[in-house]
């Protein structure tokens, strides 16, 4: 594929798709930009008109909005620690050759195939509930009071739920990645005299640093936009304690049917997600090469 | 100090007996070499030996002390692997310098070796390199290298030259060999290619479904095969085994004649020549001789014969006889 005659057939070929894609992509993009400096409210139709940055004043002006940023911003960062190092442990302790290793992995694939809203109504009504919760049971087997999780460690708790639904596929990402190391690698380090834990260090970690930059990018893309866990379980409160900006866009839609400031949001949350996808292809893009 | 014993070492994976039991000698400073066909056991010997697999049982000492059940950084031997092993995301220096960071060496000391480790094996411009971007005979001779700067007491190689092209591998194995005699260090070489082993060695052990057929200098195998198998083994091309009553003949129940001792010309055996190969230095000829079957010949110098020629040939050199248990009478 490297004539003029090839690379230009190539073009022509991939051409359709790459349309409908831009279509896709800059329809909605461009009527949520249309509706961000607009007067739209549901509950009052009739008064409509252009309002400039208005919307976005609003926005920035509200108390909520920057609690909503961090909290977004703690949601990924959390759930990614988490995923990428327990992921990695409970990667390493698959890896090992043991009896039931086919089943073992479905078990703990299985979390991910969980839609979201029931794994956190299973997390909320199951473990958390400090009545019926598993985790409120053990706190009286011990004699202790039971945690009042989505009270009073909201975000925490979010943090939690969402981390065990994606921790599966990282693991099942790191699995991949540890199965095409080669043995000798690590058996050549054995021989140099690396400890285990250098063998880790040395070896493995460097060999995995392409399935961690796969397993951040993907996951970010995907956590920068819960919203059915926090809808499901805290409904970003107490207060406004548990808000992140896809559910403060949420409120202003659905809630206040605001649909203008709802579209402001919309392209703010847009412009976070550039931000935060610049960053990390500086960060750590370069991984991704072979 | 280099010196290893192997005491009726077994070794078993589930109920295959890959080790029957395996009783050997290596000397401090020998060139050693392990030849069998493939799958005899060899690598997993020899993996015995590094302490990457556990024995089933027996003893491996090392200079004197059991080693049996050291892990394979305590026993102080470096091992060079079939696939290389680099490590793909270090230079070439951080390659070689591995085994010395372990140690906990200073930066000093470690780039020290590195540099002379570098310029015998001719690295030196390629030490700031990924394995990557390297040719196979460099990534061997990385391999090397990092062997080479821990000092062991002992090298193991398995099949280190099967993944390079014919060419290098004359050339590798020439190296190896000039290694050896600088190092003055013991070496355990493991090899399917005869050829190498009988180049390279000081000492072949000959195994065969993980059972040791011979051990000695390469011409004893050649000269005196202990039976069938080594025969056959050692030898290019193979040594021409005969049955029946040519063989009795002989008081044997087969003999063998090696092709570089069948002359052409007159001779009691009379055959049909079939391929014929010219080398100029050599020729090589298969003669199907009735009664005999297929004979291998192989003549210095070009020899006029061709393809459905009519030939007589006669034994010109030992003849090698064996008994019905395939053992050297
Ligand atoms: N980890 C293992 N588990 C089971 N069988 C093995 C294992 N390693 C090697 N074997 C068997 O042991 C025999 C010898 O293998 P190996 O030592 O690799 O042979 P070679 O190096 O001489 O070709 C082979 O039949 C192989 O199938
Ligand atoms: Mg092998």
């Amino acid at each position: 594929m490297s004539t003029q005659s090839t690379r230009m057939a190539a073009r022509f070929m991939v051409a359709p798709s790459v349309i409908v894609l831009f279509i896709w992509m800059i329809v909605p993009l461009a009527m949520t930009a249309y509706f961000s400096f607009r007067l739209y409210r549901l509950l009052s139709p009739d008064r409509t008109g252009w309002v400039g940055f208005n919307n976005y004043v609003w926005f920035f002006n509200s108390p909520d909005f920057w609690l909503a940023l961090t909290n977004t911003l703690l949601l990924v960062g959390g759930v990614l620690v988490i995923t990428v190092v327990l992921g990695i442990l409970i990667a390493l302790l698959l890896d090992q050759p043991v009896k039931g290793q086919g089943v073992l992995r479905i078990l703990v694939i299985a979390p991910f195939f969980v839609m979201p809203p029931v794994a956190a109504s299973i997390w909320e009504n199951l473990f958390m509930h400090p009545q019926n919760g598993l985790f409120a049971a053990i706190a009286r087997g011990f004699g202790a009071q039971p945690i009042l999780f989505l009270e009073n460690y909201p975000m925490p708790s979010v943090i939690g739920i969402v981390a065990w639904e994606w921790l599966p596929f990282a693991t099942l990402i790191f699995v991949t990645a540890l199965q095409s190391l080669s043995s000798e690698q690590l058996e050549a380090a054995e021989m140099d005299g690396a400890s285990a834990f250098n063998r880790f260090r040395y070896i493995i970690l460097p060999h995995l640093t392409r399935a961690i930059t796969v397993v951040i990018l993907i996951q970010t893309i995907f956590l920068l936009g819960i919203f059915g866990e926090i809808f499901t379980t805290t409904q970003g409160g107490p207060g406004s304690a548990s808000t992140t900006l896809p559910y403060m866009i949420f409120k202003q839609a659905i809630v206040a049917k605001d649909i203008g400031r709802a579209a402001a949001g919309g392209i703010i949350a847009v412009i976070l997600a550039n931000i935060v996808a610049y960053f990390l292809m500086r960060g750590i893009g370069r991984h991704l090469d072979a | 100090m280099g010196k290893i014993q192997l005491r009726q070492v077994r070794k078993s994976f589930g109920d295959v007996h890959v080790i029957p039991g395996i009783d050997l000698d290596i000397e401090d400073g020998e060139f050693v070499v392990f030849v069998g066909p493939s799958g005899c056991g060899k690598s997993t010997l020899l993996r015995l030996i590094a302490g990457l697999e556990d024995t089933t049982s027996g003893v491996i000492e090392i200079d004197g002390n059991d080693a049996t059940h050291l892990p394979p950084a305590k026993r102080g031997l470096a091992m060079v692997f079939q696939s290389y092993a680099l490590y793909p995301h270090m230079t070439v220096r951080k390659n070689i310098a591995f085994p010395l960071k372990m140690a906990g060496m200073s930066p000093e000391e470690q780039e020290k070796r590195v540099e002379r480790a570098a310029k015998v094996l001719n690295l030196t411009n390629y030490l700031d390199r990924r394995p990557g971007q390297l040719s196979g005979g460099q990534r061997q001779r990385v391999a090397i290298g990092r062997a080479i700067v821990r000092e062991p007491a002992a090298f193991l190689f398995d099949e280190p030259l099967s993944n390079l092209d014919a060419a290098l591998r004359v050339g590798m194995r020439q190296e190896i060999s000039e290694l050896h005699q600088s190092l003055k260090t013991t070496m355990i070489y493991v090899t399917h290619d005869q050829v190498e082993a009988m180049t390279m060695a000081d000492k072949i052990v000959v195994l065969n479904a993980g059972n040791i057929e011979q051990v000695g200098s390469p011409l004893t195998l050649y000269h005196t095969p202990k039976n069938i198998f080594v025969a056959g083994f050692i030898g290019s091309p193979r040594m021409n085994l005969i049955e029946g009553p040519e063989a009795a003949k002989h008081n044997a129940h087969t003999i063998g004649i090696r092709p570089e001792h069948i002359g052409v010309g007159d001779g009691p055996w009379e055959g049909v020549v079939g391929l014929s190969e010219h080398l100029g230095s050599d020729s090589f000829i298969k003669v199907d001789v009735p009664g005999l079957g297929v004979i291998n010949v192989r003549a210095a110098g070009e020899l006029n014969v061709h393809h459905g020629d009519r030939i007589k040939l006669a034994p010109t050199g030992k003849i090698h006889r064996f008994d019905d248990k395939g053992l050297a009478l």
